[in-house]
């Protein structure tokens, strides 16, 4: 049989990525600002993660305005998606054994 | 590395974000308060056109009673989902967020829905002269509108929608006491609702 520690995604290793990418699997778009609430992060520490996120093609960027404010929401490419669904499929089986 | 206490963990964060995320937050206790008030204001209204057209009402004149009734009802319904509006709004923005988002759009719609159906039903069974029917399938629908949107927001909203629907189908078997289960239903059950929602989710300690 084959291992399914194979297919668990090392981008989403980090409970940071992780959350990003649960929000966005059920969301057509998230901003920052409700990301930063829904995970519990500071704001260097969701940047960054965002940036590898977005470097891998896991996630696109919209920047816009809502009046003068900035507002920068966050989507998952279909890649991440993907991803994703395989790094929650691996997860789910490897528990699955363990019962 | 990859520890099942781990992977599990993963899991529930996982969970946890993709309930969260898919909710509307932004709802303010005070909009069921606000809500609340406004029904007891309308039903208090009710009350008094229901005694001065109670004559013409029982001497085979029943649509000039029907139709002022009609006015409160619209008149309240529209105070009533301003205010709610106005402060649910109010925290969304306070708060940073966004109002009109994915979830408040899938919101609007899930109680939207059994709304209109309801609201169809009700002009149909005041044309046939059901009259005692109207208070309680406005409580009826509405709380099964509450019971459908509760799962883009709250669970509480849901558990409202369950005593509006009983008190609606007490209210069904007790005729003549329409407008109390409605002013219980859409005025005490919000303002209770509302302060429960108030104290648990909006309060500054």
């Amino acid at each position: 049989m084959e291992n399914p520690i194979a297919h668990l995604n090392k981008a989403f290793d980090n409970r940071i990525r992780l959350g990003i990418m649960s929000a966005l699997a059920v969301n057509e778009q998230v901003s920052y600002n409700e990301l930063k609430e829904l995970i519990e992060v500071t704001d260097g520490n969701l940047a960054s993660h965002l940036k590898t996120l977005e470097e891998l093609g896991f996630v696109k960027v919209q920047k816009g305005f809502v009046g003068r404010k900035t507002n920068t929401t966050y989507s998952a490419t279909k890649a991440g998606e993907k991803a994703f669904k395989i790094h929650i499929d691996a997860l789910e089986k490897m528990i699955r054994a363990l019962e | 590395m990859y520890s099942s206490k781990e992977n599990l963990e993963a899991l529930h964060d996982i969970r946890k974000i993709m309930s969260q995320s898919s909710r509307f937050i932004g709802l303010s206790g005070l909009s069921g308060i606000a809500a609340g008030i406004c029904a007891l204001a309308g039903a208090v209204v009710a009350h008094y056109e229901i005694e001065t057209f109670r004559s013409f009402y029982e001497n085979g004149q029943p649509e000039k009673l029907r139709m002022v009734l009609l006015y409160v009802a619209i008149g309240t319904l529209v105070a009533a989902l301003l205010s709610a509006w106005f402060f649910t709004y109010q925290k969304t923005v306070n708060n940073g967020g966004k109002v009109w988002t994915a979830n408040m759009r899938r919101l609007l719609w899930s109680l939207a829905i059994p709304l209109v159906a309801g609201g169809i039903f009700l002009l149909r069974m005041v044309y046939l002269g059901y009259d005692g029917m109207i208070a309680p399938a406005c409580l009826i629908f509405y709380g099964l509108a509450l019971m459908n949107a509760s799962k883009y927001t709250f669970s509480e909203v849901g558990n409202l929608g369950v005593y509006e629907i009983v008190l609606g189908l007490i209210g069904l078997f007790v005729p003549g006491y329409g407008l109390y289960f409605w002013t219980i239903g859409f005025g005490v059950l919000h303002i209770v609702y509302g302060g429960i929602m108030w104290n648990k989710y909006d309060k500054k300690d």
